[in-house]
């Protein structure tokens, strides 16, 4: 419906608060008739699924023709977009809701004491925790951190201070494609890799983990440095060549604080993504229920590794075992959710003010 | 006395040589490492392609074996990648143009958590969540539109199905998608935008016009990362799958392809001998599938790159 202003076409536009009423609208619909005809399954429950579904298919339906009908059909289309983008993305938060919240439903069960103190040895049943798969996860993190950490560092120089022409390129190129290394390839290498130096006896142990994290923290690390030594000012190290100062030294003591803070940032970041590795973790260091300090010798147990054998093989009382598992499961995100914040605030607190 | 004109030699410090020796060394160790996976996966790998490599009952010949496996992964990650798409390029532009600034970065900061959660955490809320929540839907997909082959056969009563896997797997590569497509659509030259919509452009014929066809490649090629992603996924896989050893096209049975990595996963740790070795060979199979298709995607965003600096 089109009217005419000083001779401009002005369109009717419908209310602000149309579309928010429409979808409760529709949605109260669905719920009603889904009651009124007593659509349930065998427990008399309703299936939410079917009603989100179908409301916002009616919510669509209707937006869209009462619309074509006051708006015209260009801005019915337009509508009709809005609601499929924003559907999309209520669709992506949803499982992270009911996810956040299942994890910590029942990971508190077991979240107490004598789960960050004991190990699992000889715990058949109740009891028991992952005190020996904490030590392991720190331990492996911690030195495929030292490896990864220098080694990236290093090479994310290299691209942005040194590397000119054909093998600057092929590194560029490289450590892209590096990142897409499936984890359960990185964790058959670092197997393979010490099945040949060892022999088949001591193949599995914690150092083994610790190598296949670093294949695939290295590349996180290098890609985040790399971008945080780019966009350190071109000013800073030219006035430290006219006074004088060695290319080395200038990366070193100029660009290289200068950086410092993204590069923790990316660094935490990266952390963050390793620590939860599971598959390479199974290969590489193996499981047990016992401590072991050494990663130089024997199976290994970590975090990610113990929630997932504590659900897939579940002893007498398998119970006991679930609770065990989420308990691990929230502790592993609890760590993971601090390791994001702590790169957020180190961010926030050291990136150059201006 | 030496002659004007001549070249001055600059001094060669100590020190710069050695660090930039350290750097190259760094970035060649890069590229050693990648090339070293593939060295070490092909020794431990080889055992299992002689002929008289004994599995002890578990497979007959490597290609037979590997075959279902293959069919698995490519099938599960692409069903991910069909649901995947279509929301990821509908969160990038919520982000990118309908949402304000200040929530914008908020949704940001959820997509970063979603994509920082342990895969393992996905499985167990897969298998103990999702799964039973969908079950009752499988059925009536089943009971009504169960002459579509993709829907036939008899249900699974545990909802570990193909389908359930597709679904975790795409919530599981959507961030990364919806990140990048989100910098992508960014990236949108203002003008173009401003242009269309002062042309009188409702919000989606301008983008349409000017959004879609700047940020195609960055779609082709985020999803193509995100398949990468879905085909290496392997403890969500473990634990949500109801695996066998078969080709099956159908979504909702218990009888499922299993993929390459969730069959390593549940086999390696027990696993010995040649039979050790034909696993290790199917990770190489996975390891070469996934370089080819990142290999792929890195191809078109570097070229992307050169363009977008003219737009």
């Amino acid at each position: 419906m089109a009217t005419t202003f000083y001779g401009i076409q002005a369109t009717a536009t419908l209310p602000r608060w149309f579309s928010p009423l429409a979808l409760i609208g529709s949605l109260a619909l669905t719920t009603a008739m889904f009651v009124v005809s007593g659509f349930t399954d065998e427990s008399g429950n309703l299936n939410l699924l079917a009603i989100a579904v179908l409301g916002f298919a009616l919510y669509m339906i209707m937006t869209y023709l009462i619309s074509r009908g006051v708006e015209g059909r260009r801005k019915a289309t337009d509508r009709m977009v809005t609601g499929w983008v924003s559907a999309a993305f209520a669709l992506a938060v949803v499982p992270l809701v009911s996810l956040a919240w299942t994890v910590f439903e029942k990971g508190i069960n077991r979240l107490d004491a004598e789960f960050f103190t004991s190990s699992m040895r000889n715990v058949v049943g109740e009891g028991g925790g992952a005190l020996h798969a904490i030590i392991g996860t720190v331990e492996l993190t911690t030195i495929a951190t030292l490896i990864s950490v220098p080694l990236g560092i290093m090479t994310a120089i290299y691209l942005v201070e040194y590397g000119r022409g054909r093998l600057a390129k092929a590194v560029t190129f490289f450590v892209d494609v590096m990142t897409g290394i499936p984890s359960i390839v990185a964790g058959l290498f670092a197997f393979s890799l010490f099945l040949i130096l060892l022999g088949p006896a001591s193949a599995i142990n914690g150092m083994a983990g610790a190598v296949s994290l670093a294949v695939l923290m290295t590349p996180v690390v290098v890609r985040s440095a790399e971008e945080m030594l780019k966009i350190v000012p071109n000013e800073l190290r030219e006035a430290s060549y006219a006074l004088g100062v060695p290319k080395w030294l200038t990366v070193v003591k100029v660009v290289l604080p200068t950086a410092l803070a993204g590069i923790a940032t990316g660094v935490i970041i990266a952390i963050a993504r390793v620590i939860g590795e599971t598959a390479p973790l199974l290969l590489a260091a193996g499981f047990t229920t016992s401590m072991n300090y050494n990663p130089l010798s024997e199976k290994m147990m970590t975090l990610p590794v113990f929630v997932y054998t504590s659900y897939a093989i579940q002893g007498t009382d398998a119970a006991s075992y679930v609770d065990r598992a989420w308990a691990g499961a929230l502790t592993l995100m609890l760590i993971v959710m601090l390791l994001n914040l702590g790169a957020r605030i180190i961010s926030k607190l050291f990136s150059p003010k201006g | 006395m030496t002659t004007l004109g001549g070249q001055v030699k600059p001094k060669v410090r100590l020190g710069d040589l050695v660090f930039s020796r350290a750097a190259s060394v760094a970035g060649i160790g890069i590229l050693i490492t990648l090339a070293a996976v593939a060295v070490f996966l092909f020794i431990q790998a080889l055992p299992a392609l002689n002929p008289e490599a004994d599995f002890s009952g578990k497979a007959e010949n490597p290609i037979s074996y590997v075959t279902p496996y293959v069919f698995g992964t490519l099938y599960g990650s692409i069903i991910a990648l069909a649901i995947a798409t279509p929301l990821a390029i509908g969160i990038a532009l919520y982000i990118s143009h309908y949402a304000n600034r200040r929530f914008s970065q908020i949704l940001g900061y959820i997509m970063d958590l979603l994509a920082a959660i342990p895969s393992v955490v996905y499985g167990l809320w897969g298998i103990m969540v999702l799964a039973p929540f969908l079950n009752p839907t499988y059925l009536w997909l089943n009971e009504n539109l169960g002459w579509i082959p993709l829907f036939a056969g008899q249900v699974s009563a545990t909802g570990r199905t193909m389908l359930t896997v597709g679904i975790v797997l795409a919530i599981m590569v959507l961030p990364i998608m919806a990140a990048l497509i989100r910098e992508v659509f960014l990236q949108t030259p203002r003008l173009h935008e401003e242009a269309a919509l002062a042309l009188g452009a409702t919000r989606w014929e301008m983008i349409k016009m000017a959004v879609l066809p700047f940020g195609r490649p960055g779609i082709i090629s985020s999803m193509m990362l995100g398949l990468g992603r879905a085909l290496g996924e392997t403890m969500a896989v473990a634990l949500v799958l109801s695996p066998a050893s078969i080709i099956n096209f159908a979504l909702l049975t218990s009888q499922n392809s299993n993929t390459i990595a969730a069959n390593i996963a549940l086999h390696f740790p027990e696993s010995g001998g040649d039979y050790r070795s034909l696993l290790i060979a199917s990770g190489l199979m996975l390891f070469l599938i996934t370089m080819l298709i990142n290999m792929l995607a890195r191809y078109i965003i570097s070229r992307r790159a050169e363009f977008s600096g003219a737009n």
